[in-house]
């Protein structure tokens, strides 16, 4: 349709620019997000409005609750910290063009391995160091497997990981529920306990406190972020992320270039798996001591969210999994102050990631001008996804 | 109507522009695309019932041209007149409604639906107050029309199931069934044999015969001089020069489309055969849906030669290159490498074999459009050393062996981090061949290695294939272009039906012998020559 | 003279077929070889009306679970002989899906056989697989509309989610209980919600072209959001939580039908108007021309773009027409079903609607036909638990029969369909040319 260039193509115009306006060209993956945040927040103020309170008095209460304190401050990381590890699960399937919606059930299954390894004997024996260690991995052996279900039945009978992943979320809460209700036959129940839920770990398998606030800040924070830096290097500098990446962009040419792309589809789908069984085990062990039925509600549909949000990229995550746990953590204080319910919080959390995807809207409200790559940018959505549900 | 800067303009025509025969004429046409001027202040004008081929190679502009006049662009600059009224056409129904008819190059049909229901589509045959579909009677027209115009089409059947010469057929019925009296043939004949070409230009000129103008896009001077009443010919989107078929020659015309001298034959020596490299024997494979695509094949390839393969397409071509290179299971015989069966080993273990593969789907299979052009050049050899030591990429060696290749390969690019999908076709096809040619490989494995591409890209990825036949690579050139086959290949051999129906030695060949068996499988009276 | 396609010659294999028939071979050992030995023998009985003086039909477990066995085993020798005889094939196939429709009826006998109970009423059972599937089939018809058009459609849920809570809202904020005309203003209001809704997401993938996918996420988010805070802010404060729901019609004649008939066919209004959404749909879709322009644009949007039809404005409108079928489906939740509005009361059922829309292949009756396989599911679900299904000493508590329509969805979508074959075009954002 468009003719052949054979000269080298033009360079793009922005290199003609002045260089402070190209640096503003530069700042678009930052901008376009912060604008995005700005414009939810203002249609979320409309509907404050409505409901006929002021949207100053929220907002001030809401960012009070978020960083008001440093009390406040460490309140908001804790709360972010599973939300880390389960949107780097989804960003790391993404850019294997797999859209794993199932970080919820593998969250739940791993965190429940956890829970259960936890309570064992042996664990109580142990030294700490390897308590916690023990512990996190059950966690991550349980996520790796729930994750590793979708990824078989995909590559072995075309089954979409969509549709598949969906249902084992509802499949993971119903026997997680039974697992933790049930009385007869006891299972996982604490029985001493007024409310279903397990037995506490032991202190030894906790993981250490940073600092003592509600919901606490724990070392998972801190081992969160450095599996963001893992994810980069794999993807970025080993031949295994370059075959991931491969398959992501264009599979067809992955099979051609000789990479086995259904070893990597399973593989995929169970490290993205594990890293959300880290994240479960990591609550376990950092956040609660024990699981009840019906924690992780929601927590695999705003890691989507956020992994959306960062665009996949690993280290974007973390300012994105920040932005959500505190708006979570801050919510209650607005809630409390103005009667205004904690949902606005959800409503203005749902238009961040519209306008962010929708990045046209933001563009033509903040009249930020496309920028024509002329450096190199990989694709961060597969297109691919649509295509076989 | 004299073009802006027309160098040879053997005949230009003398009536003044709004003659009442002129159905179409556009003055002035402009359009751009980023970075691209597709059409440059383009003059054209058809007459009622004549054939108006547009010529020029691949990024000409025919095609922008065209789709101007057919409503799916708007063009930036100029004016288009239809019946000799000025026009504005905001879509393709516009176009529709002033009787303009279009074949794509890319057929434009819904291949789970029957011919009836794409003939109709947008200009439903309707019953019950306009809100239900009439098929029968939506039946009984096509039928008809069918007839009138000798093309011998089932309107109830699939266009899936239909052969490719039956679908552009059931596109020519949908602009029958419209009225329309402008017809744009946007190369007719790239997908057809040469028997079904001479099929197709009888069409054309009982199209003519009844009134109907025709505007022909091809980029093959052989047809143009066959078909044509008038002559315009495009390069780099403005008019070069208008020529009239009775004067002008294939090599006039050519160098009016290309802008210099080009040499239609390249400078090849003989061929000096060695061992057998590559030997396929009883090969059985299927497709998709599990019908046997190829069976029974069996050919060899020897070092220091080029094995061309010739056939229309679906023939099994796509295939058998995929069963070569292990992207395809195979369900019996042997792909033997200097005795070595290959058959059901995976890519992987076929490349390192020593197995070339430059795929026949370049975008699909050849390229990785959103990476650099360093790591497009790395796609099969990204896990070997150097580029990759304890299993981390070694970015440095990648870069130093891209910085290599793409001077080596002549690949037009401002740096080697730029995503591939930015090139041209001819330079994403020069990263390709280079990545497959630098590895020395034992057999090369081209599969219509210049589809789409400018004659200068054509003459350096011949030239480089050439070069590696010299070097003692076995070559197996599978193309739908006869002239390639015949350019390149020191032997031939023809696939019909997933099997090779005949094999020449390159000075044994004639167009017509070959031509014909790609058509039929069969080369009737010239038997004796096929053996 | 045209090049004729490859001859379709099948290669003998063992493939799908074959795997298919040894499971239900397998199944149909473990029938007879081991469950009916170990099974009491006790008369039971499948009741037909309800009480208190029931037609019904009694019958030993052991004898039509060894019928049902034996029938698989001959379904596995019909498929194992199909792969080497091709004359054979049309009663391997018919034989699987016999089988497959066999299965239902096998596990209500099996628990019935398993249970305390001595009989069950069975045609409650299917009309209350009618009444489950309801929404199901809704969802269905959305998402058919949506993809037939060229658009995936994942934010059915929350397009069901929407209009059950604004509908619901709406009755809330304007209902009266003496004036059943609120309700129907408020059913009307929910269904335009679903239009809505769809009406952004149609904005946001057709118009802007982001990723069909990631727009169904934020939808969902949004109407899990919005709906949340509809509840908490309007429906709560006014202490409406339950007891508005439509009342039922006894449809004329029908109703009338001896046995069956008032059980069938006195029901609520939204369970009648889905089986004339699916009819209507189906009928559009393949008997009009805008139904044939909707195909086209899902199969080859620039075929239909080169003909002179507007793809985008086609689009929207199938996505619209859609996003009314999910709001009615959303209806069906707060104003039918439960007369209230619940957090996240559709829970899943969007995505089993999308199932079902797999299951059927993107044909209207196929896909009414999976939903009514899910609603099945879910009904079953609902019996087993009052049976109290005990094996040995194991009574199989409720977290597993609620599980059972997404274990069978998975079945589904790995298993029985394999690789069901979407649009052309489905998931692909249209450009127009300029």
């Amino acid at each position: 349709m468009t003719a052949t260039v054979e000269t080298p193509p033009e360079r793009p115009p922005e290199s003609r620019l002045p260089a402070a306006v190209q640096r503003y060209f530069d700042l678009q993956p930052v901008l376009v997000p912060v604008c995005a945040i700005l414009l939810a927040f203002a249609v979320g103020s409309v509907i404050i409005l409505l409901v006929g309170e002021n949207p100053l008095t929220a907002y001030s209460a809401l960012l009070r609750g978020m960083a008001g304190s440093w009390d406040r401050v460490a309140a908001s990381l804790g709360r972010s910290t599973p939300f880390i590890g389960a949107a780097l699960a989804v960003a790391f399937a993404f850019r294997a063009g797999l859209f794993n919606i199932g970080v919820e059930g593998q969250l739940l299954v791993g965190a429940t391995v956890a829970a259960w390894v936890g309570t064992w004997d042996v664990i109580a024996d142990l030294p700490g160091f390897l308590a916690v260690v023990t512990v996190l991995l059950a966690g991550v052996i349980g996520g790796a497997f729930y994750g590793f279900i979708p990824g078989f039945l995909k590559v072995r009978t075309g089954a979409h990981e969509v549709i598949v992943t969906i249902m084992l979320n509802s499949i993971a809460v119903f026997f997680v529920r039974w697992m933790v209700n049930s009385q007869d036959p006891l299972i996982l129940r604490d029985t001493t306990a007024s409310v279903p839920r397990t037995a506490a770990l032991p202190r030894d398998a906790r993981l250490p406190e940073l600092v003592d606030s509600e919901p606490r800040l724990h070392l998972g924070f801190l081992v969160m972020v450095a599996l963001c830096w893992f994810v980069w290097f794999v993807l970025q500098r080993t031949a295994r992320g370059f075959e991931i990446r491969m398959v992501g962009a264009n599979s067809h040419a992955a099979r051609y270039a000789g990479v086995g792309v259904n070893v990597v589809i399973v593989l995929v789908m169970t490290m993205s798996g594990a890293f959300a069984g880290l994240a479960g085990g990591g609550e376990i062990s950092g956040t609660s001591g024990f699981l009840s039925p019906g924690v992780f509600v929601a927590v695999g549909f705003d890691s989507i969210a956020i992994a959306l949000l960062a665009r996949a990229n690993p280290f974007a995550i973390i300012p994105a999994a920040i932005l959500w746990g505190s708006m979570l953590a801050g919510a209650p204080l607005m809630q409390q102050e103005t009667g205004l319910s904690i949902d606005i919080v959800r409503i203005v959390q749902a238009l961040v990631l519209l306008f962010v995807a929708a990045d046209v809207i933001v563009r033509t409200v903040f009249r930020i001008r496309k920028r024509v790559v002329g450096g190199f940018e990989e694709p961060t959505f597969g297109t691919e996804w649509g295509s076989t549900l | 109507m004299t073009p802006p800067d027309a160098t040879a303009t053997d005949a230009t025509p003398t009536e003044a522009p709004a003659t009442p025969d002129v159905v179409l004429e556009a003055r002035g046409i402009t359009k751009h695309f980023p970075g691209v001027l597709a059409n440059d202040r383009v003059d054209f004008d058809l007459r009622r019932g004549e054939v108006h081929c547009i010529l020029g190679e691949n990024g000409a502009g025919k095609t922008t041209l065209v789709n101007v006049f057919f409503g799916l662009y708007q063009p930036d600059a100029g004016e288009l007149l239809v019946g000799g009224e000025p026009v504005a056409f905001n879509g393709s129904g516009d176009a529709i409604a002033r009787n303009i008819g279009m074949v794509h190059q890319h057929f434009q049909l819904v291949q789970v639906f029957t011919v009836a229901e794409n003939v109709m589509l947008g200009e439903e045959v309707r019953r019950g107050r306009g809100l239900l579909l009439d098929i029968d009677e939506a039946r009984r027209r096509i039928t008809e029309l069918s007839e009138r115009y000798g093309l011998h089409v089932d309107p109830d059947a699939k266009i899936e199931d239909l052969s490719v010469g039956q679908q552009q057929r059931v596109e020519l019925l949908k602009a029958l069934f419209r009225d329309a009296d402008i017809l744009i043939l946007d190369e007719p004949t790239a997908v057809l044999t040469p028997g079904e070409v001479d099929e197709f230009f009888d069409v054309v000129r009982s199209l003519t015969g009844q009134g109907k103008s025709i505007i022909f896009i091809t980029h093959k001077l052989r047809e143009v001089l066959a078909v044509a009443d008038r002559i315009t010919v495009l390069r780099d989107g403005r008019v070069v020069g208008t020529a009239d078929p009775d004067e002008a020659t294939q090599a006039s015309l050519a160098t009016l489309m290309v802008g210099r001298e080009i040499i239609l034959s390249i400078d090849k020596g003989p061929a000096t055969p060695g061992d057998v490299r590559l030997r396929v024997r009883d090969l059985e494979v299927t497709d998709e849906r599990g019908v046997r695509a190829v069976s029974g094949l069996g050919f060899e390839v020897r070092e220091g030669e080029i094995y061309g393969l010739a056939g229309v397409e679906g023939n099994g071509q796509r295939e058998l290159v995929e069963a070569i290179a292990g992207m395809r299971p195979v369900s019996g015989g042997a792909i033997e490498l200097d005795g070595v069966d290959l058959a059901g080993a995976s890519p992987r273990k076929v490349h390192e074999m020593g197995v070339g593969h430059v795929p026949e789907d370049r975008n699909k299979h050849g390229i990785v459009g959103s990476f650099t052009i360093a790591d497009n050049l790395v796609l099969n050899t990204y896990h070997r050393r150097p580029f990759v030591r304890r299993r981390i990429r070694q970015l440095k060696d990648i870069d130093d062996q891209a910085r290599e290749l793409v001077k080596r390969y002549d690949v037009r690019t401002p740096g080697i981090d730029v995503p591939v999908q930015n090139l041209s076709g001819g330079n994403q096809q020069k990263v390709i061949i280079a990545r497959e040619l630098s590895g020395d490989p034992r057999v090369l494995m081209v599969a219509q290695p210049t589809r789409g591409l400018d004659v200068g890209s054509i003459e350096f990825i011949h030239r480089r294939i050439v070069e590696m036949r010299d070097a003692g690579a076995a070559v197996l050139l599978v193309s739908a272009e006869l002239d390639e086959i015949f350019t390149l290949a020191d032997r031939i051999g023809v696939l019909f039906r997933g099997g090779i129906v005949g094999e020449f030695d390159r000075a044994d060949a004639t167009r017509s012998t070959v031509g014909l068996l790609m058509a039929s499988g069969r080369a009737e009276a010239d038997e004796a020559v096929a053996s | 003279m045209t090049v004729a396609t490859v001859p379709e010659r099948r290669t003998r294999q063992f493939g799908h077929l074959q795997t298919m028939g040894i499971l239900f071979g397998l199944l149909g050992v473990v029938l007879v070889g081991f469950l009916v030995p170990n099974l009491d023998a006790a008369d039971k009985a499948f009741t037909l009306e309800t009480p208190p003086d029931p037609a019904s039909l009694s019958f030993d477990p052991r004898t039509l679970v060894t019928a049902i066995g034996v029938f698989f085993l001959l379904t596995a020798v019909a498929s194992i002989i199909a792969g080497w005889e091709e004359r054979a094939e049309p009663y391997a196939r018919g034989g699987l899906l016999v089988s497959a429709l066999l299965l239902a009826p096998l596990v209500v006998v099996l628990s019935l056989a398993w249970s305390e109970a001595k009989d069950t009423n069975i045609i409650q059972l299917l009309v209350e697989s009618l009444r489950l599937g309801t929404p199901i089939a809704l969802g269905a018809m959305a998402g058919l509309w949506c993809e037939r058009s060229g658009v995936v459609n994942i934010g059915i849920e929350g397009m069901m989610l929407s209009a059950a809570g604004i509908g619901f809202t709406a009755y809330a904020v304007l209902g009266d209980a003496q004036d059943s005309t609120w309700m129907w203003v408020s059913i009307g209001l929910a269904v335009l919600a679903g239009g809505l809704i769809a009406a952004l997401h149609a904005l946001v993938s057709v118009s802007f072209r982001v990723d069909q996918i990631i727009s169904g996420v934020v939808i969902n988010l949004l109407a899990l959001g919005m709906t949340s805070f509809l509840r908490s802010q309007v429906i709560v404060p006014r202490g409406i939580s339950t007891g508005a729901s439509t009342t039922a019609i006894a449809l004329p004649l029908l109703s009338d039908i001896p046995v069956i008939g008032d059980q069938l066919f006195t029901a609520k209004p939204i369970f009648f108007m889905m089986f004339l959404a699916v009819a209507l749909s189906w009928f559009v879709l393949f008997k009009t021309p805008w139904g044939l322009r909707v195909r086209s644009c899902g199969e080859n949007p620039h075929a239909a773009e080169t003909l002179g039809i507007d793809v985008i404005r086609i689009r929207y409108q199938a996505v619209i027409l859609g996003g009314l079928m999910a709001g009615l489906g959303g209806a069906w939740f707060s104003m039918e079903s439960q007369g209230g509005f619940q957090d996240n009361m559709t829970n899943g059922t969007g995505f089993i609607a999308l199932a079902a829309l797999i299951f059927g292949r993107w044909r209207p009756w196929s896909a009414f036909a999976g939903a009514m396989l899910f609603g099945f599911t879910r009904a079953l679900g609902t019996r087993l638990q009052i049976l109290d299904v005990t094996i040995g000493d194991f009574s199989i508590p409720s977290e597993f029969w609620q599980s059972l329509p997404y274990v069978v969805t998975i079945i589904v979508v790995a298993g029985a369909v394999g690789r069901a074959v979407p649009p052309a075009a489905d998931g692909q954002p249209y450009e127009r040319p300029r």
